[in-house]
């Protein structure tokens, strides 16, 4: 069983901070952890090696050369190797970008059975970046997977849906997202923490993988951020409660002024 | 302030600084009120190779020694001085096996303590001895191949959730310390069965116990270094674990120092935060003072240890000593600082204070560490006039 992890670094904090010329989020002075929704990805893939009973996991990420901290990171955690896709011709990516570029490096590593990932990305929120893999890698996903177990050559997978859970037999290799209902996440280990410490990264760069010029980077990227702003905070809602005679003249009292304002 | 840790040691130190915060905190206050014993730390603590940081490689170990027990007892301390003891008490009831067990008794034992498979606890203490450990009635009579223990302990730690028991008993009924030896009694031998669990006033993670020798029969094997020797075993045990209990109390008074310097800050009275008043400074920078001379005084105590220096006893029950009276009075300074709350249970610095207390008491009260420190200043002194005659 070889399962291929994709994780994202982002910056440690619920209060993000966005700068207003290039709309861009703030990342100076902010600590920066594997994402949260990763790391049960990661877990993940060293249960499915566990009840496998061999083979390895790599996790990969692409980004600038800090990232190599949190590759380091997962490496503490028991799996076998990290791949990090870093080049100045990768910045600037979006999802679509981001997806291309990963999908090409997962093409490079070689063979794999799964591929796992958060269900989303704390910062980006997107939720975009696994399903763009799973489809430029041509192999089936399945998002929001709460439970992942092994049926000889295919996965089954519980998906996590408003109203219950689809449970899918799924062919591999396959690539899911996982929500954090999915495991709990180990701690690293001491001798874990000082391998990772010694370990090698691997990284390629633009002239490692075979893409397209123009589908990478700032200019393989057809997202335009033209502005960010906090949405206004919804106020409560107004409950009448009463007989409908007396509550629909007091609902049209209230709606009136509002839908004239609103015109 | 700089200690100049190894990276292995920073490694160890952050290590278990994250296993406190993300595991130990969502549990501290629902077991201090139950007083369950913490076996779902323990195996985190287990896979994350905590337990194996004291023991030597070649027996399954970190390879670290008492200078690395004590960053990770200090560290799971800051957050709870109850759980913290899963880890410290079973290295006390290791270390017997580490000082004196014999290279087969050492490969026995061991790997499943350095894996956190199985914990160790020590047993000295009975009803009518306490500070005075030769006055111990437990008795071992060799029958055969034998031992036959009978007897009882009390206030043992980890009692009852441990395996591996190095106790200490009588096998020569007159000869005084002579004849106390140490024994390694397993859990599940026969004639060994557990007594009632103590009800405490603060470290209530930590399991207190009686043992209970009915006949209890080991294999002669068992027997740690000669017989005769089970009053030194003990001691000399001490002597390296005393440095854990010192930095058990100095990571409680670091954590109810944290507590009190956070509440402070953001307390406001008089249209103020308390922090700015010269009363609740001074009250902090004493308590600061205290657990960084404290914390030095344990680690140099440690490096004594590690160093393989002959006599470690006056240094090590000057840390213990020390440490555990900066951890009570910074404790009780820190419920003075946050006032009613810090008296409520929801507030976790009345049940740091309530932890603090035992450790001026147990692996020798302080009396006993003066005395220890008393007599080895003045034989110093005897030694020096001695040397310029």
């Amino acid at each position: 069983m070889n399962v291929l992890v994709l994780i994202k670094q982002v910056p440690d904090t619920t209060d993000v901070r966005i700068d207003r010329e290039t709309n861009t989020l703030i990342r100076e002075g902010v600590p920066s952890i594997i994402n949260p929704f990763d790391t049960y990805a990661i877990e993940e893939g060293l249960r499915l090696r566990e009840s496998a009973g061999g083979g390895t996991v790599t996790v990969m990420s692409m980004g600038p050369p800090q990232v190599e901290g949190a590759l380091r990171e997962a490496l503490a955690l028991g799996v076998d190797d990290a791949i990090l896709l870093s080049d100045r011709a990768f910045a600037g990516s979006d999802t679509w970008a981001t997806s291309y570029t990963l999908a090409a490096g997962i093409r490079k590593r070689g063979e794999f059975d799964v591929v796992l990932c958060g269900k989303q990305a704390i910062d980006g929120d997107t939720a975009q970046v696994g399903p763009g893999v799973a489809k430029l890698l041509g192999i089936p996903q399945v998002a929001y997977v709460r439970k992942l177990t092994l049926d000889g050559k295919r996965c089954i997978a519980e998906r996590m849906m408003e109203d219950g859970s689809d449970v899918l037999g799924v062919p591999l290799p396959a690539l899911f997202t996982v929500v954090k209902e999915i495991n709990e996440p180990r701690l690293p280990s001491l001798k874990g923490k000082m391998k990772a410490k010694k370990a090698e990264i691997t990284v390629w760069g633009v002239s490692d993988l075979e893409v397209d010029d123009s589908e990478i980077g700032l200019d393989g990227s057809p997202t335009r951020v033209k502005t960010i702003f906090a949405p206004e905070l919804r106020t409560n809602g107004i409950v009448f409660q009463g007989e409908v005679d007396e509550t629909v003249p007091l609902l049209v009292k209230e709606l009136v002024p509002i839908l004239k304002t609103e015109i | 302030m700089d200690h100049f840790l190894t990276e292995e040691q920073e490694m160890l130190k952050e290590l278990c600084a994250q296993i406190a915060r993300e595991k130990i905190l969502p549990m501290r206050e629902e077991l201090d009120e139950s007083g369950e014993f913490p076996w779902e730390i323990v195996k985190v603590l287990a896979e994350s190779d905590i337990y194996g940081v004291y023991i030597p490689e070649e027996y399954g170990g970190f390879g670290g020694g008492a200078f690395e027990m004590c960053i990770a007892t200090e560290e799971l301390s800051k957050v709870c001085g109850g759980i913290s003891l899963a880890f410290a008490a079973s290295a006390l009831g290791a270390y017997p096996i580490l000082l004196f067990g014999s290279d087969e008794q050492k490969r026995k034992y061991l790997p499943p303590l350095a894996a956190g498979e199985k914990l160790a606890a020590f047993a000295l203490t009975e009803a009518n001895a306490g500070s005075d450990a030769g006055a111990i009635e437990t008795r071992a009579e060799l029958d055969g191949d034998e031992y036959v223990i009978n007897g009882t302990k009390q206030w043992i730690t980890n009692g009852g959730e441990a395996d591996i028991y190095s106790v200490i008993v009588r096998t020569k009924k007159s000869a005084g310390l002579r004849g106390i030896s140490a024994l390694i009694v397993e859990k599940d031998t026969p004639g060994l069965t557990f007594g009632k669990r103590e009800n405490k006033m603060g470290i209530r993670a930590s399991t207190t116990r009686e043992l209970i020798f009915q006949d209890c029969r080991v294999p002669k094997e068992n027997l740690l270094g000669r017989e005769g020797m089970g009053f030194m075993v003990a001691m000399r045990t001490f002597d390296k674990s005393r440095p854990g209990v010192a930095s058990q109390a100095v990571g409680i008074a670091q954590g109810a120092l944290d507590e009190a310097v956070r509440y402070a800050r953001h307390r406001e009275q008089f249209g103020q935060p308390v922090a700015s008043f010269q009363a609740i400074q001074f009250m902090i920078a004493d308590m600061a003072t205290q657990i960084e001379a404290a914390r030095s005084l344990v680690y140099s105590a440690a490096r004594l240890v590690d160093s393989g220096a002959k006599d470690v006893g006056k240094a090590s029950a000057m840390a213990k000593v020390f440490a555990s009276d900066v951890a009570m009075k910074v404790t009780v300074d820190a419920v003075q600082i946050l006032g009613g709350y810090g008296y409520m249970k929801e507030y976790p610095v009345e049940k740091m204070m309530r932890d603090a207390k035992i450790t001026q008491i147990y692996e020798g009260t302080n009396q006993i560490q003066r005395s220890i420190i008393g007599s080895a200043v003045i034989k110093e002194s005897a030694a020096e006039e001695r040397k310029g005659k």
